[in-house]
């Protein structure tokens, strides 16, 4: 590991800690995991996250939505094809996580669409497995494990050209760079002949404005309803990482009722 | 003995006229869905379909709960002259903010799958986006407010596990927030909105 790197971890450890010895004070900032509960929102840099959001946003307006609008005018197939053989790839980060979180039936059901979809589903382009009934089931990563150990999220914030993270979620993310994604190991980590920097780094890219491009009318939505555009998103990702982090599929699970329920009584 | 057959008559009368009158939540999504979908695949003027769009929305939704319900903590500190303030701007905020998100489907087909009652007071009511060629298919649930069977009223739209009412009540939140826990920020914004 460079210095560069070190230097970050111990950076991101030590906010870990910070948000650790808050949760022990006021209680607040700790993911609560009982059903009907709710994180609070913990935004330790909002100016500086700001500034980063509006940058983002730039970058996203003369970059990212132009490739997304491109990447819509290839045909259907082809699109579906390629989101299948990203949606293949996730499974060796997915797979891992759920043996870690103790989803052994999910990690099985995985692993076997991973085999089917590589092998006769032409490197992941076909979902074969589905066909045989082995259907779809949701991404895992190492920041949701670290979420359902019972770690909180700590800070909120954005980085540069990835978007909103916690301090949770980044060391998730760092974890793939340490062994914990095989496809990042096979590209970058170790020199294989089979397969180079630029894989990896076209498969993130890809997935990135596979994202975007299916998002493009509810981003468009969502900035033009906003009165805090900011303040949306942040609220959108923190809500959607408590939901994966719950693997919660019902929305009865995930809502709390306590506003309702004062409103309610007044 | 009259008298009592009477009374067991106009109970069995009077509850049956009740459940009559209680409307099922999947119905009212179904109706207003099927009714949206006529307005927004009409040849319509877009402001024709705008009104209309809004009349179903004042019909069937709960503007003043979750005008309410988006202030959060900031509910409680507020005059009566504020909160009615508040209510005038909130209710054309989300009229324009729901017409000018729906205006831009033409055909959206969402199927109601299911509902689960948690209490006497909600229901959630789920569906189906479908899917087009520009997106995949989306899960839509519903809240509904059911504390007066007769007329339930729509008060959360979740979107892949996502709340709408919790997401504006956080924007809300930051607004004020950062304004020193001025409400009249938070005014100042909305008027801006509306004026746009």
């Amino acid at each position: 590991m460079n210095k560069k790197v070190l230097i970050f971890v111990i950076f991101i450890f030590s906010l870990f800690q910070v948000s650790f010895s808050n949760a022990g004070e006021n209680g607040d900032l700790k993911l609560k995991k009982e059903k009907n509960e709710h994180y609070e929102i913990n935004d330790c840099f909002e100016k500086v996250n700001r500034g980063i959001f509006g940058f983002n946003q730039a970058l996203d307006k003369v970059i990212f939505k132009p490739l997304a609008k491109g990447y819509r005018m290839f045909p259907q197939p082809i699109r579906s094809g390629t989101s299948n053989a990203l949606n293949n790839l996730s499974n060796v980060v997915t797979i891992p996580n759920n043996i870690l979180q103790g989803q052994l039936k999910d990690a099985g059901i995985n692993s076997a669409r991973f085999l089917i979809n590589t092998t006769l589903g032409i490197a992941g382009i076909f979902d074969v497995a589905s066909y045989y009934g082995l259907n779809k089931k949701d991404k895992e990563d190492y920041g949701q494990t670290l979420g359902v150990w019972g770690a909180g999220p700590g800070c909120y914030f954005i980085l540069p050209v990835l978007g909103p993270s916690t301090v949770r979620d980044s060391v998730g993310s760092l974890v793939n760079i340490i062994g914990g994604d095989a496809w990042y190991n096979v590209t970058i980590a170790n020199d294989t002949q089979y397969f180079s920097e630029a894989d990896y780094y076209a498969s993130r890219a890809l997935s990135g404005i596979d994202f975007r491009a299916k998002n493009i009318e509810s981003f468009n939505s969502l900035e033009k309803n906003s009165v805090d555009l900011y303040a949306s998103v942040r609220s959108l990702y923190l809500q959607d990482r408590t939901r994966k982090i719950g693997n919660i599929d019902k929305t009865t699970e995930t809502l709390s009722d306590d506003d309702w329920e004062e409103l309610d009584s007044k | 003995m009259r008298i009592i057959k009477l009374s067991a008559l106009v109970i069995l009368v009077f509850s049956l006229s009740l459940n009559a009158f209680a409307k099922d939540p999947s119905s009212l999504i179904n109706e207003i869905v099927d009714e949206a979908a006529s307005v927004l695949s009409s040849n319509d003027p877009v402001e024709s379909k705008i009104i209309k769009l809004n009349t179903i929305a004042e019909r069937s939704v709960d503007i003043n709960g979750i005008g309410m319900y988006t202030l959060g903590k900031y509910r409680k500190s507020i005059t009566d002259d504020q909160k009615s303030k508040y209510q005038k701007l909130f209710r054309s905020y989300f009229l324009k903010s729901f017409s000018s998100r729906l205006v831009d489907y033409t055909n959206p087909r969402i199927n109601v799958v299911s509902q689960k009652k948690i209490n006497d007071k909600y229901t959630i009511v789920n569906s189906i986006l479908e899917a087009t060629s520009k997106r995949p298919q989306v899960k839509i649930d519903w809240r509904i407010y059911t504390k007066n069977p007769e007329r339930p009223l729509i008060r959360d739209l979740i979107v892949e596990g996502l709340s709408l009412a919790r997401t504006q009540k956080e924007e809300f939140n930051s607004i004020i927030q950062n304004n020193d826990g001025d409400i009249n920020a938070l005014f100042k914004t909305l008027e801006e909105f509306l004026i746009k």
